[in-house]
């Protein structure tokens, strides 16, 4: 999961030699840093649902929540795991 | 209270501001000597002008003294090593870095126009305002310098591509690229250039309904409704630290995040960071910010945490807070005050104004959800769409109108001039929004009198997302309104008819989400897309996005006799 976030990161909010130029790992600052805004937040959003088949209610899709590929991860398991139940 | 509106009215005037400023009719007039250097000819060189924090928390200072230095480093530069010549544009492509706020008086004392682009803009939003304008140089960021080097093959007229923050281990420089690193070049003097009242200072880009955006120009004058607008409005005094929230990038960034409080010599914070309550509140609490400008959207954001994180801190610095944008809602003003103690101060005025010509004043009661009332130093009212009539009906909705001429008034939309006449209606100049007195003369919105979309209190036309959406290779016809949204105020809804061949599904409407994204912003990529047959659009072929907007909303679509049948 961790992979397919960060790639499609690189490849939808950072130009080709912004993405060259910055080392993004699951730590870096997205909202905060200025990557992601909070109107782009809502395209990620959408792929995040698409893509692991899963309703992130909008309460929870905070800038915090989406500051990192890590706190993302959490917020995206602990909807799977809901699911799963 | 009218009284004492009535009194204000006598006593703040254009010409006090003149005089406070020491400016005379006829005589040289330059923003940038206004806002730095006569604070250092006064002694006043050491005090503190922007103290600027980075997202990653790292603080850099700067005093009066520094920012004449650095600006005048900027013009010898621009005019020396990048021959920018007078009138000349010059675009400012930055996130919120010091260089941002430095650079743009720095352009200014070469007598150059300033125009700064957002720098969220993607490709086709930079390429239509630099073409429009025909800049000559363009001063950017490492991070934005492949947008600019993809833009740069539309641009003929770009000759110099200047980087803030070049690095010789990066990527190597081009022709016609240049690096300039602003704190390595301090110098004493620069002969600012001879402007005057009426010479063009800053061109900044707004949407329309139609056709592309269009470029108002600002003038040096300019500064004395910013200076006195920022001083009885913001209520700021040269020992306030004072925290514009806005990006320069659009005119609250310019009008009040460096030309009104710096032409007043107070302090400004500067926080380029995303958003985050406990950040906001931190920034407030660490800079002993007292004077806050602020927007509906952010200030809607901080609601939804709640006072318990504002009760957290000590913001006890706070003493006025005023908000712009969009209509600042009746339960905002309410909750900033159960949060803050303080009443949050609607402002109303747009970027042709250039400054602020309605609003609720210090001292007055405000009244939540109200606009507020006229600017003391101008007249402005509502007036009968079809004929610039006023209207003295107290609740009768018409548009909001401002008598000229005031000194932040746009001179013109450049290479528009027609439709900048067309912006005048009986003697009065006409915002395009819509509104109604009560019986003490304060204004109540109603909403915008033409299909501009305002969204997070920027505006984007929907004529620019239709244009881009048309670029997708799946649509054959599009249109796009403003969807009412609880947060944002609205955001874009987009309706598109697909091309032979294609079929609607959650990933296409992904794809064309970022596809709108990355060639306009952020702000113009539709929230959500709705996949129609056909876009209704009259025989002549105009899109109706009233009949659009009227189904979304639930409302009767009126007439139709117009529209091509089915």
């Amino acid at each position: 999961m961790k992979e397919a976030i960060l790639s499609y990161i690189k490849k939808e909010y950072l130009d080709e030699d912004e993405a060259d130029d910055m080392a993004l790992d699951e730590n870096t600052p997205l909202i905060s840093s200025g990557i992601v805004d909070s109107f782009s937040m809502v395209s990620l959003k959408r792929f995040l649902e698409k893509k692991y088949d899963v309703k992130l209610p909008d309460e929870e899709a905070t800038p915090q929540a989406f500051d990192t590929v890590t706190s993302i991860i959490a917020l995206v398991n602990k909807h799977l795991a809901k699911k799963g139940a | 209270m009218a009284t004492d509106y009535e009194q204000l009215r006598r006593e703040i005037t254009w010409e006090r501001a003149e005089r406070e400023l020491g400016y005379r009719e006829g005589e040289p007039l330059n923003i940038a000597e206004i806002c730095v250097d006569r604070h250092v000819e006064a002694g006043l060189g050491d005090r503190l002008a922007l103290v600027h924090e980075g997202h990653g928390g790292e603080i850099r200072q700067f005093t009066f003294r520094d920012l004449q230095q650095l600006t005048n480093g900027w013009a010898h530069f621009l005019r020396g090593d990048v021959c920018i010549r007078p009138l000349d544009r010059v675009c400012l492509f930055l996130d919120k870095v010091p260089e941002l706020y430095i650079g743009f008086l720095g352009v200014l004392k070469t007598g150059a126009v300033v125009e700064p682009l957002f720098s969220a803009f993607g490709d086709d939003a930079l390429v239509a305002r630099m073409a429009d304008s025909r800049a000559a140089a363009i001063i950017t960021q490492r991070r934005h310098l492949g947008k600019v080097r993809k833009a740069r093959e539309r641009l003929p007229d770009l000759k110099t591509i200047i980087v803030v923050d070049h690095d010789e281990d990066g990527k190597k420089l081009r022709e016609g690229e240049a690096d300039y690193h602003m704190m390595d070049h301090r110098e004493d003097h620069f002969p600012v250039a001879a402007t005057y009242a009426e010479s063009p200072s800053v061109l900044h880009y707004t949407s329309g309904t139609t056709g592309a955006p269009k470029g108002a120009m600002h003038v040096h004058g300019s500064i004395v409704a910013q200076y006195l607008t920022s001083k009885v409005v913001l209520d700021i005094r040269e020992h306030d630290v004072y925290w514009c929230t806005a990006d320069p990038g659009w005119v609250t960034g310019t009008s009040y995040g460096i030309i009104g409080p710096w032409s007043l010599g107070a302090t400004q914070v500067v926080l380029d960071a995303g958003f985050s309550s406990d950040r906001w509140y931190e920034t407030i609490e660490k800079h002993a910010v007292t004077v806050w400008y602020t927007a509906p959207t952010a200030i809607r954001m901080l609601m939804k945490d709640g006072v318990e994180p504002v009760k957290r801190r000590n913001l006890t610095s706070l003493r006025h807070m005023c908000s712009v944008g969009e209509p600042l809602n009746p339960e905002a003003v309410r909750w900033g005050h159960e949060a803050f103690g303080l009443w949050f101060h609607d402002t109303f005025w747009q970027t042709e104004t250039g400054s602020i010509v309605v609003t609720n004043l210090p001292g007055m009661p405000v009244k939540p959800g109200s606009m507020g009332r006229p600017f003391p130093a101008l007249s402005a009212t509502v007036v009968e769409p079809k004929t610039g009539i006023p209207i003295t009906d107290v609740g009768r909705v018409g548009l909001i109108a401002v008598k000229p001429p005031w000194p932040s008034l746009m001179r013109t939309y450049w290479n528009n001039t027609a439709t900048f006449y067309g912006k005048f209606l009986n003697g009065w100049y006409i915002c395009g929004d819509q509104a109604s007195l009560d019986a003490e003369g304060y204004f109540w919105f109603c909403g915008r009198d033409d299909d501009v979309i305002n969204t997070a209190g920027h505006l984007v036309g929907p004529f620019e997302i239709e244009s881009a959406l048309l670029e997708h290779p799946a649509v054959a016809e599009s249109a796009a309104i403003g969807k009412p949204d609880p947060l944002n105020m609205e955001v874009v809804k987009a309706f598109v008819a697909l091309r032979p061949g294609f079929t609607a599904s959650e990933d296409l409407e992904l794809d064309i989400m970022n596809f709108v994204r990355k060639k306009l912003s952020p702000l113009a990529m539709p929230q959500e897309i709705e996949f129609v047959e056909k876009v209704p659009k009259t025989r002549s072929g105009k899109i109706l996005r009233r009949v659009l907007k009227a189904r979304e909303l639930g409302q009767p679509i009126g007439d139709v006799s117009t529209m091509e049948d089915d």
